[in-house]
């Protein structure tokens, strides 16, 4: 038996949604099989992230906490990925972010008791011109070097990670513990839990402003990537590079650009982080979010109202996945989705056929598909 | 410090690099990047430690480890090549999976003890002088198939006929397709050898070099190091052995430097507990960013550069007209 | 098979090479062969003879293995064979050489020619196999260095490794696609040369073409084809005339001739002194090329395939860098971003129309602004009006009849003359002061070239200026109101395309005249690095990209 791939010439709309809830489906199923193997109880297990994530306000609000910093980093992806630049740099980008805000009072760039409405706004600039800065450095390598932007993207994780705990363990650490004194209050992002007062709903609710800060710039991004000019040029560099140039389009140029804005939106991601949910720099403030960002931006298609959505998908799996046993268990659900999401991808692009025997005697008749692939197939 | 020792030492963990690195030659040469390596490398590195654990024989270990690796590969060489799905997306989807599943794995896995590769050494050559002892005494048995593997593997590409044929599916699959030869057989092959290479790395980790399973620290960005000196080696396995045992004899020197009170009468500002040794633990990475953009820039001089199909799904029929 | 004395006028099946009968193959929508017969003797080049899209490759990629007939029969030495894959066929002594040669360019001749055989079984034995390879070439009268480099060499040292690899495996026929193509005319002769002592030894060539020049020249039989259909079978060339094979072929006697506007020139539009730029292998590829285009004037640059046509059409429309002077509309543009180039009123239909010329997976819409975004109405600002710029897409489509479902369909559904139409349509819109076109109707059939064509001629008419840049010598002739010549990166000949006599050109084209070279005979037009490592190496300015 052998099947042939043709290129669809329609696809339906329902067809692509359908199919990337069917793979994340099927990889729930499959990650279901191994934590059964391992000795786990799948049933339980996804019982417990559903509870421990939607179950009651107080989780929905820890969820979209953890969601947060993902719906930027999946933007800083997918904004990235439109372009066909694979930043996988996101988490150095993040960290640095975290760090840039953290400079501003920990130096301090400003002086005690400045107020949140002057700190919050330069806490952000400082972390999205830091995040942003990580992000040029493989950005300027690719356009004016030709060097590869994974490799240079992932390096550069290991040593924002490195760059971290320099600070945290020394300059900045508090008594010597991994960790940085905590940030004045001007500092911290409100959350729902301070108007309490008004609204007794809200007591205890941890999410903050940064939520705001993702939906404000998933809104920005669609506006640039569908609607406006630069977002067509990075369209048609994406899919044609060499008929960009024939366009007039100066490439490089919005190379580096794009990059610089992507780890801008992590470097934001870091800062909302750090002033809305940790409130001090510790080495530890990323459970790997510049990755699973990439995957929040591979399963919204690098679509930015849908990231918000994959987000807090993901931000449930990060807070109720912590205490699942065995410990990688959410890792391996996110990686085991990407997969599922890739395969299934080819059902939306193309048609499969399948033929029986290999050499039957239905042989498409397509120069796409020619006859003897079937001898190619091994079937 | 011994200059002997670190010598030997970098041998020892320059194999994994080693391992890996001509894994991922071996599939890039066929046309197909496969950045998973991280992730086979700790499938390999979980695998073959907890099968050592469970048998008490790490041959039957180091054999699982392989298998895992290589079926790895399988998935990544299915998905790119019969699936046409993008090689970057794919390898790091297989990253991500290993890494995870790695993890569910080695579950109760650390702080436990299991046999390790014997350490032989060679009889005549170990008694040469100067070199004998550092590189041919005490170590193990991987650190000599690692030696066998480099002239072997460029004896294959470069000297034999299937290895004509794997540098042909690399640079021109119509041409090869034309001439008869199974592009999507010969790149499935090679994308498993190298996952079986990669597999092979994760086990040297965990039962020859440095024992244990640390979680996803056991690799620690290694799998990301090989495939950087895949660019610096220009995919020849002679300068990916140079490399690989440069880059593994530079890293226990300068983690070395934590051991010395005072470098040139100054006082350590790397001394363990000092927090600039955080910048120490850069340079690994550094190195590697400077060997990409080393490797960049004398392809584009030299033209010889990455296979030219590499990373192009390869679809038959679609030709000229 | 009954044994018998062979009478020359019954042929017995026995002294045919090969045998095809009944051949049909249909691709989606079109019916590329409709049983189809062919036969080819031993010893003789037989020519399938038809136009772009008539069904002689189809009918020779059944031959040679790569398409499964759809229905029909193939003998080889009047045995029937049933052929899985290319392979198979060249065990049984069919080989093809593609217009589009097959070969690893990373690699040596040699190893190109040992690529997929069964031996050697496993160790390469380079020095042996080398002399092998080069007695074999030296045979059949082959010039190439068994060690070179494929990238090394040129198109026709190109052509001639892949005979050699036919050769090698035994070829006892050999299929020639178009081969002609992209060879100069002394490259054509010595490969006629070598055809003929291939035939001499026994072997057989099928010769695919669509120039009747040259199969009078080369074969002894010839087969025509139109629209999929055999309008003329194995008829001896002895006696027969090109007017009948043009007949034959086109299935109307007279040849395209276009009503147009008498010649009206305007003002010089594009002006180029002493241009020169490196081709992308960084070697000379323009030598100091000066030549104008006024205003309602087409200019046709003849050239041989790799003469620096396609460079001299890059560094007009500032994709690539160049040293000189150029000018359009009396604005400097030499050096100057693409972009700036768009402005000043130069369209450009490229070489490559899927990978250039097109987005292949963006909208038909996103594929025609290219050129507009920037500017109202598609343009808003910084932002691309969506209602604007589908409205502009509507109005192209329906005026360039452009056949396409919606204007949201994806570029790579179109065929190759809507997708090249579609493309025009772009060009044209902006009613260019300068069109630069190249290759404008490579690949398409004779509808799409003649609708093609006719855009053209109608921009001419609008006083736009056309650098017309073909490997077509009748397309140059029947459209151009003047021929420049390159040769080498050079401007050898300018003149009136009325004195713009074919023979003539065809010389100038491989430097055969207006030179006192003696070596012009001797292979000189291969443009390979040897030839081009010669001094008047232009100062390439800025920095080189790739």
């Amino acid at each position: 038996m052998t099947f042939h791939l043709e290129p669809r010439t329609v696809t339906p709309r329902w067809l692509s949604p359908l199919v990337t809830v069917g793979a994340v489906a099927v990889a729930l199923v499959i990650s279901g099989g191994i934590i059964g193997l391992v000795g786990g109880d799948p049933v339980r297990s996804y019982a417990h992230i559903l509870e421990a994530s939607f179950g009651s306000v107080g989780v929905l609000s820890d969820t979209l906490v953890k969601a947060t910093p993902l719906i930027l980093t999946g933007l800083a992806c997918a904004l990235a990925f439109r372009m066909r630049l694979w930043n996988i740099g996101a988490e150095g980008q993040f960290l640095l972010g975290a760090w840039g805000a953290s400079a501003v009072v920990l130096f301090p760039l400003v002086p005690a008791g400045t107020p949140g409405i002057v700190l919050i706004p330069l806490m952000m600039i400082a972390g999205m011109l830091a995040g942003g800065i990580w992000g040029l450095i493989p950005g300027v390598l690719r356009a004016r070097l030709g060097v590869n932007e994974i490799i240079v993207t992932l390096m550069l994780n290991y040593i924002a990670l490195a760059w971290i705990q320099f600070w945290v363990f020394g300059p900045w650490s508090e008594g010597g513990f991994q960790q940085t004194h905590p940030f004045p209050p001007e500092a911290a992002l409100p959350r729902l839990a301070d108007f309490a007062s008004i609204v007794p709903g809200f007591a205890g609710l941890t999410v903050h402003l940064g939520l705001v800060f993702g939906l404000v710039a998933a809104g920005l991004l669609w506006l640039f990537l569908e609607r406006s000019r630069f977002g067509y040029e990075i369209r048609l560099i994406g899919d044609s590079p060499r008929a960009a140039t024939y366009a007039g389009i100066d490439i490089k140029r919005r190379l580096i650009i794009v990059f610089a804005i992507s780890g801008a939106l992590a470097g934001l991601a870091g800062m909302s982080e750090v002033n809305g949910a940790v409130h001090r720099l510790q080495d530890h403030i990323s459970p790997g979010y510049g990755f699973t960002a990439v995957i929040v931006a591979y399963l919204a298609k690098f679509r930015p109202g849908r990231v918000v959505v994959a987000a807090i998908l993901f931000g449930a799996l990060i807070l109720a996945g912590r205490e699942i046993q065995p410990s990688g268990v959410p890792a391996m659900i996110q990686g085991i989705i990407l997969f599922t999401l890739i395969v299934s991808d080819v059902l939306v692009r193309y048609q499969v056929r399948v033929t029986r025997g290999g050499r039957g005697p239905t042989v498409p008749a397509t120069p796409a598909a020619s006859p003897s692939a079937g001898s190619a197939g091994g079937g | 410090m011994d200059l002997g020792l670190i010598v030997a030492a970098g041998l020892a963990t320059g194999t994994v690099l080693l391992f890996a690195a001509i894994g991922e030659i071996f599939a890039e040469r066929a046309g197909v990047l496969n950045l998973g390596v991280e992730g086979m490398m700790l499938m390999g590195a979980v695998t073959g430690f907890s099968v050592t654990g469970s048998t008490g024989n790490p041959w039957f270990g180091l054999g699982a480890a392989m298998l895992v690796g290589g079926l790895f590969g399988l998935l990544h060489g299915v998905v790119t090549i019969r699936l046409r799905a993008d090689q970057v997306v794919s390898g790091l989807a297989l990253t991500f999976l290993g890494t995870g599943l790695a993890r569910v794995l080695g579950e109760g896995l650390t702080n436990t003890n299991v046999e390790r590769l014997p350490t032989i050494s060679i009889p005549v050559l170990a008694d040469l002088p100067i070199v004998g002892p550092i590189v041919f005494a005490n170590q193990s048995v991987l650190v000599y198939v690692g030696f066998g593997l480099v002239p072997l593997a460029w004896f294959w590409i470069t000297r034999t006929r299937p290895g004509l044929h794997l540098r042909a599916v690399g640079e021109a699959p119509a041409a090869a397709d034309a001439q008869g030869i199974g592009v999507y057989r010969l790149r499935l092959g090679y994308v498993v050898v190298g996952g079986i290479l990669a597999g092979l790395a994760g086990a040297t980790i965990t039962l020859a070099v440095s024992p244990g399973w640390f979680g996803d620290q056991t690799v620690n960005g290694r799998g990301w190091i090989a495939i950087g000196l895949v660019i610096f080696a220009r995919w020849s396995p002679i300068w990916a052995a140079f490399g690989a045992y440069l880059f593994a004899a530079i890293s226990p020197f300068i983690l070395g430097l934590q051991g010395v009170p005072t470098i040139l009468g100054v006082e350590n500002p790397f001394l363990p507990g000092r927090s600039a040794t955080f910048f120490l633990e850069m340079l690994p990475y550094l190195f590697v960013i400077g060997v990409v953009i080393l490797g960049s820039r004398s392809a584009a001089r030299r033209r010889i550069g990455a296979p030219a199909a590499l990373g192009i799904p390869y679809v038959r029929g679609e030709r000229g007209h | 098979m009954t044994e018998q004395t062979p009478l020359p006028f019954l042929a017995p099946a026995a002294s045919l090479a090969l045998e095809v009968r009944g051949i049909a193959k249909a691709f989606p929508g079109v019916l590329a062969n409709d049983n189809v017969d062919f036969d080819l003797r031993h010893g003789e080049v037989h020519a399938l003879l038809g136009e772009n899209g008539a069904g002689k490759s189809t009918l020779m990629n059944v031959i040679a293995g790569l398409y499964r007939p759809d229905a029909g029969e193939i003998l080889v030495d009047g045995a029937s064979v049933a052929f899985g894959s290319p392979r198979d066929a060249i065990t049984a002594g069919i080989g093809m050489v593609h217009q589009h040669f097959t070969l690893v360019p990373s690699q040596t001749v040699t190893e190109n020619v040992l690529l997929g055989l069964d031996q050697p079984r496993f160790l390469l034995r380079e020095r042996r196999s080398e002399a092998e390879v080069a007695a074999l070439a030296a045979s059949f009268g082959l010039r190439v260095d068994p060690r070179a480099k494929i990238w090394q060499l040129s198109v026709g040292e190109q052509q001639r490794v892949e005979i050699l690899k036919m050769l090698y495996r035994g070829a006892q026929i050999l299929i020639m696609d178009e081969p002609t193509a992209v060879l100069a005319p002394q490259e054509a002769d010595e490969l006629f040369a070598t055809l003929r002592t291939m035939t001499a030894a026994g072997r057989s060539v099928v010769f695919i073409s669509h120039k009747l020049g040259e199969v009078l020249a080369i074969a002894d039989r010839v087969t025509v084809m139109r629209r999929g259909k055999v309008t003329a079978s194995g008829l001896p060339t002895a006696g027969a005339t090109k007017a009948e094979l043009a007949r034959l072929m086109v299935g109307r006697t007279v040849l395209d001739v276009y009503p147009r506007e008498p010649f009206a020139p305007g003002p010089i539009v594009l002006a180029l002194d002493g241009v020169s730029a490196f081709n992308d292998r960084g070697l000379p590829a323009l030598r100091g090329v000066s030549l104008d285009v006024r205003a309602g004037e087409i200019v046709g640059i003849a050239a041989v395939a790799g003469n620096g046509q396609s460079e001299l059409a890059e560094v007009i429309t500032g994709l690539r860098p160049c040293a000189g002077r150029i000018s359009v509309g009396g604005n400097p543009v030499a050096n100057r971003p693409a972009s700036d180039i768009l402005g000043h009123g130069v369209a450009h239909v490229p070489e490559d129309r899927t990978a250039v010329g097109s987005a292949p997976n963006l909208s038909l819409t996103d594929n025609l602004i290219m050129k507009r975004y920037r500017e109202a109405p598609v343009a808003n600002g910084l932002f691309v009006d969506d209602d604007a710029a589908r409205s502009f897409a509507g109005a192209l489509r329906d005026t360039y009849r452009i056949a396409a479902p919606t204007v949201d369909t994806q570029a790579r559904l179109l065929s190759g003359g809507n997708l090249q139409r579609a493309i025009l349509a772009r060009e044209m819109d902006t009613e260019p002061g300068l069109l630069v076109a190249v290759q404008p109707t490579r690949g398409l059939d004779v509808g799409a070239i003649e609708s093609v064509h006719r855009l053209l001629l109608d921009l001419r008419a609008r006083g736009g200026a056309i650098l017309l840049i073909s490997e077509e010598l009748e397309e140059i002739l029947g459209l151009s109101d003047r021929v420049d010549v390159i040769y080498e990166g050079r401007v050898v000949a300018t003149m009136p395309v009325e004195e713009a006599e074919i023979g003539r050109i065809g010389l100038l084209m491989t430097g055969g005249a207006d030179t006192d070279r003696d070596d012009a005979w001797a292979g000189k037009g291969e443009t390979g690095p040897t030839a081009l490592a010669e001094p008047a190496a232009p100062a390439t300015p800025g920095s080189r990209d790739r």
